[in-house]
């Protein structure tokens, strides 16, 4: 079985401060990572092939730090890595970001199933499994919490609103997965090492036969406008002693005529 | 081409979106219509037509009877073609959620999902969505001739309008047969908790001690008459309470009229679920914790204490 699993570089969201006048993130200089959706793409993939045999190969786009991140998805079990770096690249929107990636996997050529997350950490739009899919005429399973590989298909257990649903489609296909699937391995010390043994391509906009204003900023079907955090208008009326603030509490949630009469 | 086209598998949100279709249709000039899929899909066109759809088209193939987003896809992108519809408006249901973008691909067009707004601006269409973690509010536009919307199930109410009367067009839909077989359906245990719809909200996070001390949470809630819900500490570590309890990013989002965070210490991946609630307020032993930052109203103080007190004056407050 080989698999492919898409991963995304993004900033350590929780190192994000904001402007309070402006209302503006500070995003620059914030260490980058592997989103917590994406890793347990790969830790599935990995389980996967420790089962049945056959290799994991992980591909992620984005900035040059790439080289160091991409460790990670290595050391935690995928056999070799493609990094997408290229600046042509920068501000694709999913559609560009998905046409990367479906070139490349075309490029990569043999595959059974090809596993993402079912959001980017930062964005969780979750368009680019159903994008990628649609470019690689595939059919696809969202939301997926339970994956068993059947001999030419798989078993999917789907988590919807009110239901989960189980369902099973022929492979190849494109399947993203929810954070309860498992829980992704610590890569223990050996592993880390081994990492920086297995191979690593890095390909740019000339290896992949893509025309340049086909992604990035220039094909970008979405305008960001702004991108602020909210405004939080809230009182703030803190209370220190408990004893106290208990009873004032109660006589603020009253006049603010939220208690149930 | 000059449409917008409402679908969504929830009658409610069709009903929704055509409420807020109408309006932008007006603003914008545009016709509205829907698309429904499946067995006795015109029997759902007269709700439709009262919520102000002036032609409502029906598709039906033995392909759709499980679901599968590239066989949805290009069922809608056949009835899109056919309408001449450029504004697809749809609601960001997991479903959704997998068969918009796969259309919006299909179209080549711009796409945005898990939409918090959707307004007219100088003609345009601008969204707002949550962005980087929760951190921010993104505006966006779409700038591809045609475009996909996928907004929040809950984000419009659904209000008649005035005509009533449209037409019914059959569309003959070609489709591949659906490559997902449906192996079982297994319903989520209903007469859980409803925190979407809660007025009052009591959450509980990570400094609870014990399962056991749930009950004072959950008594405190029936004090004021709300619910339980949580942190993904709560549901998706310990397993003390049902995933459909998580309150935040990639659980709930609840707009109640009184929010409580007990031991709670204000990540945005929890709050971005509670940010629209009218009243705020937070139990935290920690002065510095980031949710008194967005608390109308907090205590600092150990949850050991100040809740079994709060449940007092509560309960002395009813009796008096």
């Amino acid at each position: 079985m080989n698999i492919i699993v898409c991963m995304k570089q993004v900033i350590d969201l929780e190192k994000i401060r904001i402007k309070p006048e402006s209302r503006q993130p500070v995003l620059d200089g914030l260490p980058v990572l592997f989103g917590d959706f994406d890793k347990c793409a790969l830790e599935e993939s990995v389980r996967i092939k420790e089962k049945q045999g056959g290799k994991v190969t992980a591909i992620a786009a984005g900035s040059a730090k790439l080289k160091d991140t991409i460790k990670e998805a290595l050391a935690i079990g995928a056999d070799e890595a493609v990094i997408l770096t290229d600046p042509a690249f920068a501000g694709s929107d999913t559609m560009g970001s998905a046409r990367l990636l479906a070139k490349a996997i075309e490029e990569i050529g043999e595959y059974d199933l090809i596993l993402l997350g079912d959001g980017s950490a930062d964005d969780y739009s979750g368009q680019v499994p159903p994008r990628l899919a649609e470019l690689l005429g595939l059919p696809q399973v969202a939301a997926v919490r339970e994956l068993e590989i059947l001999e030419d298909r798989v078993r999917a257990v789907r988590d919807l609103e009110d239901a989960l649903e189980v369902v099973e489609i022929e492979l190849p296909a494109v399947v993203s997965v929810t954070s309860e699937i498992n829980t992704p391995r610590l890569p223990p010390l050996s592993a880390i090492l081994k990492a920086g043994r297995k191979p690593v391509h890095t390909w740019a906009l000339a290896d992949l036969g893509l025309a340049a204003d086909s992604i990035g900023t220039a094909a970008s079907t979405v305008e960001v406008l702004s991108n602020l955090a909210p405004v939080q208008d809230r009182k703030e009326i803190v209370f220190e002693d408990a004893e106290e603030g208990v009873a004032e509490l109660v006589n603020a949630l009253e006049r603010e005529g939220v208690l149930e009469r | 081409m000059s449409g917008i086209l409402v679908y969504s598998e929830l009658e409610s949100s069709t009903l929704g979106l055509l409420t807020k279709g109408r309006e932008l249709a007006a603003g914008m000039g545009k016709s509205l219509v829907v698309a429904l899929l499946g067995e006795g899909a015109a029997g759902r066109a007269d709700a439709c037509f009262a919520y102000g759809a002036s032609q409502v088209y029906v598709g039906d193939d033995p392909a759709l009877k499980v679901f599968q987003a590239s066989v949805y896809a290009s069922a809608l992108a056949q009835i899109v073609e056919r309408a001449q519809a450029d504004i697809i408006l749809t609601a960001s249901t997991r479903r959704g959620r997998e068969f918009a973008p796969r259309l919006a691909q299909k179209l080549s067009a711009g796409c945005v999902t898990d939409a918090t707004g959707l307004s007219i601006e100088n003609g345009r269409l601008v969204t707002e969505r949550r962005a980087l973690g929760g951190n921010t509010v993104s505006r966006e536009t779409i700038t591809s001739p045609q475009q996909v919307i996928a907004v929040m199930p809950k984000l419009f109410d659904a209000e008649p309008g005035d005509e009533g009367v449209g037409e019914i067009i059959e569309v003959t839909l070609a489709l591949e047969p659906s490559a997902t077989m449906l192996v079982e359906r297994r319903p989520k245990e209903a007469g859980g908790v409803n925190v979407e719809e809660a007025d009052v909200l009591v959450c509980i996070g990570r400094g609870l001690a014990e399962e056991g001390d749930l009950a004072m949470i959950q008594k405190l809630a029936d004090a004021l008459g709300g619910v339980v819900g949580c942190t993904r500490a709560i549901s998706h570590e310990y397993h003390w309470l049902s995933e459909e309890q998580m309150v935040g990013l990639s659980g709930k989002v609840s707009s109640p009229d009184l929010y409580i965070g007990i031991a709670i210490s204000g990540q945005i991946q929890h709050t971005v679920g509670i940010m629209d609630s009218k009243v705020t307020v937070a139990i935290n032993k920690d002065k510095n914790a980031p949710i008194f930052k967005m608390a109308d109203y907090g205590i600092v103080g150990d949850l050991y204490q100040v809740v079994p007190r709060l449940i007092e004056q509560l309960s002395g407050r009813a009796s008096a």
